[in-house]
Order: structure tokens, then sequence, then C-alpha cells
């Protein structure tokens, strides 16, 4: 990858007290995209791939304790002043939630929620904004654009919602998009037309993109990069097409095993991993994931493996008994 | 929309069918002959006997009853025997003074009330909030003539800045007017703000954690914005609705101040009714202001469906 | 408008759970304000106090001294006594209303919640005609026509008071019946009657007596305020409202006529408030932060 790197997320920790302790959300994660990369982070709920998300734009809770460098377009974020990140959230750093329903504004027009990020940071006037929303709005692939703008969020479908949180997204030419989950929350047949609209709008605009999400079907294919998190931290981290075809971490494999394949016989049962994640506030000494390996031996329980290098550079990953897998059909 | 409209219209009015049943009962099946108490040392039994039958008292009360419903549904709500006064004529002397109050108290209190809730939501947990938040509550606990008697002591007594009594009409003198008024709007706003406060308070901060709000940040828009308008306007539903029920505590809340600032309102109006057992004023009255009230409510039922859309297309 | 911030503590969520243990001392101090009021009113006859009616002409209106403690008022009558005899009625007005309140109103309130259907419609529509008028203003009238009394004046003051508490208990009761217990109950065959006295009548009176504290607070107020207008307790007998509403008079001259009272009504009804608003924020959390 010889395009210059967008976003440095580098040694990054999120600690967040609680009642019961203090709760290690994000636990030294290293990550970088490139300028029109996408990298995908994987994992399942609770594995703080959404506190990471929160981390990259600085919309933690107040208690939460940030340490770590968060290099976006060579700026350190943590440095900056409050106005100055304000500046750049919503026009070089954008989002789109997992929940259409709850991330619009329910008493507010989508023609209000659409103009008001336009003239916030380009400063157009009433009517260029209205234009240019229209003109998103039918990019992202909504019919009848210029009715839509008076209406709410809640007269249009799922969908359509989350469409119109992309719209909003991209109103201002981000440079890096981080979609978290954008699918979950959608039907099964609108998935795939999100996710290409995700992928078309990306190309078309030069854009780095990250998605989140727990469903590894989701990132084959579209993704440059994979970075699959467990427990906090970042347990592999590998090229697309690599981690699929020689995935190292036991919980890759598992995740990987989980997903339904179109050549299965019917009535297939799908392998799902036993156990449950464990509880952030009580980390274990060793690897987070052993009580849950089918591979896992005494020195998993104690010690913390590393992050080391398979073959190549790229390619990262922590574990001690890795496997040597080749995946043959792609999810 | 008018459909919305229509079908709240139909609620209204058994309500209002109540309310008028609910006046005339109390007034009629209280013990006291109204006809003794007008002719006062004039009370002859002939002269009760015929001023009784005369006023249709000796019928039947569901008799009684429709024929005082049909005169007030042609506008006739009766005749004062004290002063001669239809009920309407004294209604509409009083009623812009009483108005005027409320309006100015109302104001008052969402001045005062509104911007203390956005500041208190928005550092939540602060000290400034839990100083304003300790205020609130006690300042509930101060019935509303209390704080009649100290704003009098304070600014009438001791500082003599202001008049304790008085009242001069808004045509006449506007200033006058405005200084008469000053103590006692401040003193029923003194007595609304903190639930005011309290519940935009609370309801805003409920809002503030809602994903919208983080998706607002995220977009980069003003703290301002994101407050005001953002946060703002899904907690208004919680404001109309405080506010419409405050307007009974408002209304008994006139009548005190009203009395101790000597204002010739509506409340006065109906203590002077009831200290010389006029049954007339007092049931026009009565029935007026509770008609009012219920219609007060309509008003603020429609607001909700005007703030929330959600609930004009019959979604919430 | 970088003054404006808008970072939300995670402790204004959990406010009303942990409001209880914030008001410890403030919690304790109307406790205990409350048990002083209560013990001195209760044993007004038995304390070494002058007569509330003596009155002496002579010392009209007299600061504190060694005789009279708070002084006195108008009519030479000692302060201090009048005081203590003021809390009696206020206390007892401002007790047995809302007790009617609660007895009538929670019955039905737990009735309308658990029967449902046209007696509950009935229910909450009549209430809702009771509260069409502002309350104030019916216990006018009434009092006015029905004469000025003690009785009468807990009886109409009780009778506004239904609504409040018929909604409070049927709110409790329909979220309480759909629970498992009473399906429970239901399966083994009890009666009605066993349901809602063993099963839900000890879940409902909690929050109903946070809401009765409460209510105590408001009436001693409406009281107060009725009394201060000289339409609510019938002279010769005091209140505190009617003693603010006779220091009135003597604001220029000894304020401190008004403002006695005046501060043992809103201590009483502060500790009053207080100590209501704990018990609602401990057993009804749902609902704490209002």
């Amino acid at each position: 990858m010889t395009d210059k790197v967008l976003l440095s997320v580098e040694d990054v920790q999120v600690d967040l007290p609680t009642p019961r302790g203090n709760l290690r959300a994000v636990d030294r994660v290293n990550l970088t995209v490139g300028a029109g990369q996408t990298l995908g982070v994987v994992g399942e709920s609770g594995c703080g791939k959404t506190m990471l998300s929160r981390a990259i734009l600085q919309l933690l809770p107040k208690k939460a304790k940030l340490s770590g460098r968060v290099m976006f377009d060579g700026q350190d974020l943590l440095a900056l002043s409050p106005e100055k990140l304000r500046k750049l959230r919503g026009r070089s750093l954008a989002i789109v939630f997992q929940d259409p329903m709850t991330s619009l504004n329910p008493v507010l027009t989508i023609g209000t929620q659409l103009i008001e990020t336009l003239q916030e940071h380009l400063e157009l006037d009433d009517a260029a904004a209205t234009r240019r929303s229209v003109e998103l709005l039918a990019a992202v692939g909504i019919p009848a654009p210029e009715q839509r703008l008076a209406q709410y969020p809640h007269q249009l479908s799922g969908g359509m919602r989350q469409r119109v949180a992309i719209a909003i997204a991209l109103s201002c030419e981000p440079k890096l998009l981080i979609a978290d989950e954008p699918t979950t929350a959608l039907d099964v047949t609108i998935q795939a037309q999100i996710l290409d609209l995700l992928a078309r709008e990306q190309r078309r605009r030069h854009m780095a993109m990250i998605i989140i999400t727990h469903d590894l079907g989701v990132v084959a294919g579209r993704t440059d990069e994979v970075a699959v998190m467990y427990a906090g931290r970042v347990v592999e981290r590998a090229p697309t097409p690599a981690l699929f075809k020689k995935m190292r971490m036991p919980y890759t494999e598992a995740l990987l095993a989980a997903l339904p394949r179109l050549d299965a016989a019917p009535h297939t049962p799908l392998p799902a991993i036993s156990g449950r994640p464990p509880d952030p506030t009580r980390p274990l000494p060793g690897c987070s994931f052993s009580p849950r390996c089918r591979y896992a031996v005494a020195r998993c329980q104690t010690e913390k493996p590393a992050l080391t290098e398979a073959e190549s550079r790229e390619h990262l990953y922590a574990c001690f008994h890795p496997i040597e897998v080749h995946a043959g059909a792609s999810a | 929309m008018a459909f919305f409209v229509a079908r709240r219209l139909l609620y209204l009015l058994p309500v209002l069918i109540a309310v008028s049943l609910l006046t005339f009962s109390i007034a009629s099946l209280l013990p006291g002959d109204l006809a003794y108490t007008i002719l006062g040392d004039q009370a002859t039994p002939e002269n009760v006997a015929a001023l009784r039958a005369d006023m249709g008292l000796d019928q039947p009360i569901w008799w009684r009853y429709l024929s005082w419903l049909g005169h007030v549904l042609q506008g006739d709500f009766g005749r004062s025997f004290r002063t001669g006064q239809t009920v309407l004529q004294a209604v509409a002397e009083r009623l812009p003074v009483s108005i005027e109050l409320m309006l100015l108290a109302q104001i008052g209190a969402l001045a005062i009330g509104v911007p203390l809730a956005i500041i208190c939501a928005s550092r939540s947990g602060g000290p400034f909030d839990r100083f304003m938040t300790g205020t609130a509550f006690g300042m509930l606990s101060v019935p509303t003539f209390l704080s009649a008697i100290l704003l009098i002591y304070l600014f009438a007594v001791e500082l003599r800045w202001l008049p304790a009594t008085g009242y001069v009409p808004f045509t006449e003198d506007p200033a006058a007017n405005l200084r008469f008024m000053v103590l006692p709007a401040l003193t029923l706003a003194l007595a609304e703000w903190p639930g005011i406060m309290r519940v935009l308070r609370s309801d805003m901060i409920a809002t503030l954690q809602e994903d919208y709000i983080a998706l607002a940040k995220a977009k980069g828009l003003k703290a301002s914005r994101i407050l005001f308008v953002h946060a703002l306007k899904p907690s208004s539903l919680t404001l109309v609705t405080i506010t419409g029920i405050n307007i009974g505590r408002l209304i008994g809340g006139a009548v005190i101040v009203e009395t101790i600032f000597a204002l010739p309102g509506i409340g006065r109006l109906l203590i002077g009714a009831i200290l010389t057992r006029d049954l007339i004023i007092l049931q026009g009255v009565v029935l007026l202001v509770g008609a009012g009230f219920v219609i007060m409510n309509f008003i603020v039922d429609l607001l909700y469906a005007v703030l929330d859309p959600r609930i004009r297309h019959g979604h919430a | 408008m970088a003054t404006l911030e808008l970072d939300v503590a995670e402790e204004a969520i959990t406010q009303p759970a942990r409001k209880g243990r914030k008001l410890g001392v403030l919690f304790w101090a109307a406790i205990g304000w409350l048990v002083f009021v209560f013990a001195v009113a209760i044993f007004a006859n038995i304390l070494p106090l002058s007569s509330p009616t003596d009155m002496d002409m002579l010392e009209r209106r007299a600061p504190f001294s060694t005789e009279h403690w708070l002084g006195t008022d108008g009519l030479g009558r000692d302060e201090l006594s009048r005081l203590i005899h003021g809390a009696r009625i206020s206390l007892v007005v401002g007790l047995c209303a809302p007790v009617i309140g609660l007895v009538f109103g929670g019955a039905l309130g737990m009735l309308a919640g658990y029967f449902r259907g046209r007696f509950e419609s009935l229910v909450v529509g009549s209430m809702d005609v009771l509260l069409a008028f502002p309350p104030l203003i019916l216990a006018l009238a009434v009092t006015a026509y029905l004469g000025q009394s003690i009785f009468n004046l807990t009886l109409i003051l009780g009778l506004l008071s239904v609504p409040a508490f018929m909604r409070v208990a049927r709110a409790s009761t329909l979220t309480l019946a759909r629970r498992e217990f009473v399906i429970a109950a239901q399966a083994l065959g009890a009666t009605h009657a066993r349901i809602l006295l063993r099963e839900l009548l000890p879940n409902v009176m909690l929050p109903l007596l946070a809401f009765f504290l409460l209510g105590v607070a408001v009436i001693i107020v409406v009281e107060g305020s009725l009394s201060f207008l000289g339409l609510g307790v019938p002279p010769p007998i005091s209140s505190w409202g009617s003693m603010i509403g006779e220091g009135r008079e003597s604001l220029e001259v000894a304020p401190r006529l008004a403002f006695l009272p005046a501060a043992a009504m809103f201590l009483t009804v502060l500790a009053f408030n207080l100590v209501g608003d704990t018990l609602r924020a401990l057993t009804d959390p749902r609902q704490g932060a209002l």
C-alpha cells in the first residue's frame, strides 16, 4: 500500500471508571488507514470496536480516560482544541451510526438535518444548501428527493433512513468515513444495497473508510485490510485476502466457521463459539480468548501474547498457537 | 390533522357538560336558602315564598339545571343581585386584569426557568446544577402568599421601590400599570419557575443521552445549535405539558395574589361573591373558569401535535 | 459559544437512586425537625407555656423577653405559645386531609387499575372532571357555603386530594398487576379480594406513602393560604396561616409577627417535601428525577 497514511491510531487506550472497577474498553490498539483505503474492524458485541470509533472522533463519555495518539491527516486529534476538533467533525471525519431510527432527530425534517451540516462547514446559503441536499439524496439512491426534504425520519423505511444518514455523512466530502455497524439494524435484503452504496461512494470520492461490524461476511471482498478485535485488543490484523486464506488466530477461525455457507448442506448446524466474552472489569492475566479456545494450553492462561508478525509485515496476530489454515471458498 | 382536531373536540363536549353539572350541583345542593339571603332583613315568609316562586327555586332540580343551562347557552349567565351587573359584564371587566397577571407571571416563570434548565442540563452534575436544583426544591416549599409577603416587605416596606397594592388599567397608563403588576406577577413567577425548571431539566438530560445528539456532535455542529435546536425541541413537549398543567395552579395562585395585592381581577370577584353569598355570580364565574380551563387543556393538546410530528401522523 | 458544554455526566442518569444518599444530612435534619414539631404540638398542653389566648393590652407587639420568649402579637398574646398551638391546627388539617385522599383515592386507584374496563374509565373520567376545576376555587366555594370549620376544611381538602392519590395508586397497580406474582396468585385460585389485599396492597402502599408525605406538604400550604385570607380555619382558632395573615398588618412595625410563623411553616413544608421526595426516589426510582 503506497497511499499515504490518513489515520494512525497509536497505542490508544480507553479506560472507563465504573462502580465495579476500571473498565478497559480499548487496550493499546494500533491501526492505520491509508487514504482511499477501507479497513474492516470485526468483533463481537462488547469487544470495544464502538468505543474505538468514539475515541477516534473524540466523543467519549466524560468519565472516560483516553491515552495514546490519534494522528489524522498529520494532526494529533488528542492535542487539538475543542473548537478545531468540532470543525473537523462532519467535515473531514464523518460517521454513520448503527440504528438510523435513533441517530436521526425525530422532530427535525430530513432537510434540516442535511442542510445544517452543509451550512455549518461549507457556509452555503439556503438555496445552495437545498440544491446540494437534493443532489446528495439522489446520489444515495432515494427517489423523489425534493419531497423528502420536508419529511420526517419516521416517514421513511429503515433502509431509506440509513441512506439519509449516509448522505449526511458524505455531505461535506469527508476524507474518512466511519461506518459503525451500518447494516445491523436493517433487513438482510437491504444490507447488500447499503454496503454497495458505501463502496461505490467511497471509490467515487477516493475516501478512506472504516467498516465496523460483528459479521466477517460484511468485510470479505469489501475491505483492503481487516482488524479482528477481542476484549479490547486487536488480536489479528491482515490484508483481507491474507486473513481469509491464512488466518492465524483461533478466534478468527471460529468467527469464520460461524458464518453460514452457501455450499453447506441444508440444516447444517452453525458452530457457534461457546462461552462468553470476559468481564471487562476483571481482565484475565493471560490471553482473553483462552477460556473459549480449543487450542488453549497452560501458557495461554498465564501470559498475554503480543502481536507478532506472520510471514509478511502486514499480517500480525497475537497467539501462542496460531493455526495454519487455508480457507477455501470466500465467505 | 383535521381529523385529530375533530376527535379532540368530540371529547371536549362531554367534559364541558360535566363541568356545568358539577358547578350547578355545588351551588344548588348546598344548604342555605338563596331567597332568604337575597331578601336579608326583608325576609318575611311571604316574601321568601314569593321570591322563590319568582326565581323558580321551588321547581325540581333538573328543571332548574336545564333552565339555567338554556340561559347560559344563550349568553345569559344571570345577574348579580348585589350589584345588578350581569355575570358577563362583571367578568368582562375583570378578565383583562387576571389575564394580564397570569400572562406576565407565566412569561416570568418561563424566562427564569427555561434558561436555568438548559444551563443545568448541559452541565448536569456540576456545582451550578446541584445548587440550582436545591434552590428549586426549596422554592417549591415556599407558599405563594409567603413569597408575596416577603416581596412586599422587601420592596414596598423596606426599600419602598414598588407599591404594595393598587391597580391602573394598561390602557390608561402603561407605565403605572406595570409598576403595580411587577410584585404580583413576580410572586406568581417565583411559585411557578421551579416546576418548569425541574421538569425541563430532567427531560433535557434524558434527551441529551439520545443517539441523535451524539450524531449531531459527530457532525461538528455548534454546541448552541445542538442545545437549542436538537435538544430543546424534543423536550419542549414536556414544557408545554407542564405549562398546561400549571394553568390550574396559576388560576388558584392568581386568586391569592389578587386578594393580597388588591387587583380587581376574576379572583377577587370570586372571593367577593363567596363572601356575600352571591350565588349567581359564583355559579357563572366558576362555570366560566372551569370551561376556560378545559379549553386551555384542549389547546395544549393541539400544541402537542404541532410540536411532535409523530403525534400528528399517529405514530408516537 | 465556547462556554456551553454538552458533556452529560453519567451521574446525572443515576441521580435518582443516589439522591437519597446525597441528602443524608438534610434528610435526617428534616426528620429531626418534624419529630420536634410533632412532639411540641402533641405535648403543648403540658409544656410550661402561657395560654395562647391570654391578651395583655399593655404588652402588645412586645419584643423578645424572658417572660415572652418570642414576644407578643398585636393583642398581647404570647407568640411562642401561639406558634405551638398554631402548629397543632396546621398539622391536624395537614395530616387528616391527605389520609382521606389516601384511603379513598388509593382504594379507587387500585380497583380501577386492577379491574380495568368501564369501571376504570368511569373513575378516571370523574377524576378528570374534578380536576377540571382549579382546586383552590372549589375549596373556597365549598367552605364558604358549608361554613368555616376545621372539619369542613379537612373534608374538602381531603376530597380534592383524592384524584392525585387515585392516579398514583392506579399507576402502581397497572405495573404490578402484570407481574408474575399476581398471575401466580390468580392461577392458584385466589379471590380478587385476596390478591388486592395480600399481594397488591403492600406493594402499592410504598409509593402511596411517599406521595402521602408530599400531600401533607401541599395541604399545609393550601390550608395556610386559605387561613391567610381568613377563609380557612374559623377565627378565633389560629393556624400558622392565620397568624401570617394577622402579622401582615404589622409588617412595618413588627415584621417578626409574620415571619416567625412563616419560617415555621416553610421549614415544616420543606421537611415533609424532603422526606417524601427521598422516599419516592427510593420506592419508585423511575420517577425519581421529578
